[in-house]
């Protein structure tokens, strides 16, 4: 069965679309979008393990560090561009942020809640940087370098003057809690977000 | 007597294809008639469907795996990677391993006679291209029965043969595997070429290429020009950590002999190499990488040069590459992104330099094995062996 997270982008992703995935993992996300809807398009990944299960599954997969960017992709190729859990560990988010939206018109962003309340225990009530599901990482030895809340993340959307167009929160990977919710920035621990530019330049494929 | 081990695809003998039909070459010339001499491991299937086509670098040869004898000292240049369970696994796959024209290995070239002459072809042998290495390969795979291969397979000056085959020939090539190469030489590149064809040129027993004739051949040459191209094949950290500064003898003698290891190493490759490899092949071979350009064609546009593919293609690239450097690799992936292919892209991390792509190393094997079992299973074939 699919990452609860993963089964929701599938869902979200058009039929017939060309799509990048960025820190695509072993390629579980792609297998299927092709299988299921013809989505064609590449995954960008780093590490080694996640790259050859890729290349075993026929995902057409690209060795490169996000941080470079995505220099090598041109403006308005791409139908969406998805980045799963991997916002927080980038050196400039907000760059990125940008990148996906100059190589297509939309893009799905999932990313660890930092306000999470039980976050919120462990750092304001109890004094320690969070460890939960979503952050197992102790504070000497994490990759995520770049935590932020949801409330942050809907700021620099609107900083950036792009739409978030839909959105789902969920707690832990439990597919039934995903759900738009009361309080999110609160009760939420992970949100996939749904952006897209305000000037539309790229008609998706039907 | 020794034994071979058991992932290898033991002894194995040459075969010559001859062929009659005139080869008109990129040149401009035509070449009346030809044998390529080829080994072939595994079994062809009844479908015909399972061969794998292997392409050869600069200095390689038809003898890519197994042994010609047991008591051949080392097996073939790619054994780490073709046999039962290897990345090429020979119980799946049928390969087919040639010398190219223009060869000096069996294949016809400088060292053949031309039969026009009665003399040997030596420099008169038509100036040979990748392309018409393709077409040339195109006709073996007719007389083997193969009208597809599965994968078509080569590292560096083999992996430019293979992304011509997927331009020339999209619908006979099921799968391409281009390992440590680039769309083009550069500057640099073709400068090095330069260096090794004018040792050779100008080495006095050369004799305008008619060295044969004189009953002689230009050794001092082809050994400064192999001495000057292993430099380009190892990295700088593969060399000092083989080497670093170590002395054959204890004391500098303060003379012109051998004194470091790396000299020794240098000269004992190039005298190696200077006795085995046929000068003139050594010249047309060096001339066929420097003219390599598919883009050229297109206004240097290469994504639009790649764009007859239809397969999927794996680029593979080494860390410690300097000769054909990852940024090479990743510009053919890009053209390949940007014409809209399949393709995956892996930068290997390895220490040794271009050589790098003839070596066992376990994350290249995996991602090398992992692609070709895909490519097995995406066919449906079924283990032969």
């Amino acid at each position: 069965m699919m990452r609860a997270d993963l089964a929701l982008i599938h869902r979200w992703v058009p039929e017939g679309a060309h799509i990048l995935d960025l820190a695509c993992g072993d390629g579980t996300l792609l297998e299927a979008l092709a299988r299921d809807k013809q989505v064609t398009g590449y995954g960008l990944e780093i590490d080694p393990e996640g790259i050859t299960a890729c290349i075993a599954k026929g995902v057409s997969v690209i060795e490169q560090n996000l941080d470079e960017g995505l220099v090598h992709f041109e403006d308005d190729t791409y139908d969406l561009v998805i980045m799963t859990q991997a916002l927080q560990a980038l050196r400039r988010p907000d760059r990125m942020l940008d990148e996906m939206l100059r190589v297509a018109d939309e893009c799905i962003i999932t990313f660890p809640n930092f306000a999470y309340w039980r976050h919120r225990v462990h750092l304001g009530i109890r004094g320690y940087m969070p460890v939960s599901k979503s952050l197992p990482y102790a504070w000497y030895d994490t990759p995520n370098i770049h935590l932020s809340t949801f409330n942050d993340f809907e700021h620099l959307c609107r900083e950036k003057g792009l739409r978030i167009t839909d959105r789902a929160v969920g707690i832990g990977d439990h597919e039934g809690h995903w759900a738009t919710r009361l309080r999110p920035n609160l009760f939420g621990e992970i949100a996939i977000f749904r952006v897209e530019r305000q000037d539309r330049r790229r008609t998706t494929q039907p | 007597m020794p034994e071979l081990p058991d992932d290898s695809v033991g002894l194995v003998s040459p075969q010559t294809a001859h062929f009659d039909d005139p080869l008109a070459l990129a040149c401009g010339r035509t070449l009346p008639a030809y044998d390529l001499v080829y080994e072939t491991y595994g079994t062809l299937n009844a479908e015909r469907s399972n061969a794998v086509l292997i392409c050869h670098a600069l200095s390689g040869h038809h003898h890519a795996a197994g042994f010609h004898s047991l008591d051949e000292r080392k097996p073939g240049w790619w054994d780490a990677h073709i046999g039962p369970g290897k990345s090429i696994d020979t119980n799946r796959f049928f390969v087919v391993s040639l010398n190219n024209l223009g060869g000096c290995h069996g294949s016809t070239g400088p060292t053949s006679q031309n039969p026009a002459t009665g003399r040997l072809w030596g420099p008169d042998f038509p100036m040979v291209t990748v392309t018409d290495w393709v077409h040339s390969q195109a006709r073996l795979a007719d007389r083997l029965g193969i009208e597809r291969f599965a994968a078509i397979i080569g590292g560096s000056l083999g992996g430019m043969q293979v992304l011509q085959w997927t331009r020339i020939y999209p619908e006979r090539i099921a799968n391409a595997v281009i390992i440590a190469a680039t769309p083009k030489l550069s500057a640099q590149n073709i400068a090095f070429n330069e260096v090794a064809r004018q040792a050779i040129r100008s080495d006095p027993d050369f004799h305008d290429g008619w060295y044969a004739e004189h009953g002689t051949a230009p050794r001092r040459g082809l050994k400064l020009a192999r001495m000057v191209g292993h430099i380009t094949y190892l990295s700088e950290d593969a060399m000092g950590s083989k080497f670093g500064r170590d002395l054959r003898s204890e004391d500098l003698n303060f003379g012109y002999d051998v004194e470091f290891q790396v000299e020794s190493y240098l000269r004992y490759q190039g005298d190696t190499f200077s006795t085995a490899f046929d000068a003139n092949t050594y010249l047309l071979m060096t001339k066929a990488l420097d003219y390599f350009d598919p883009a050229a064609e297109h206004d240097g546009v290469l994504a639009e040069a790649v764009a007859p593919g239809q397969c999927p293609f794996l680029v593979v690239s080494f860390t410690s590459d300097w000769r054909f450097p990852p940024s090479r690799s990743r510009e053919l992936a890009n053209a390949l992104i940007r014409a809209g292919k399949q393709v995956s892209y892996v930068n290997i991390d390895s220490p040794h330099g271009h050589d790098a792509f003839l070596l066992p190393e376990p994350r290249y094997q995996a991602v090398f094995a992992a692609f070709m079992s895909r490519a097995a299973q995406a066919l449906g074939l079924e283990e032969t062996a």
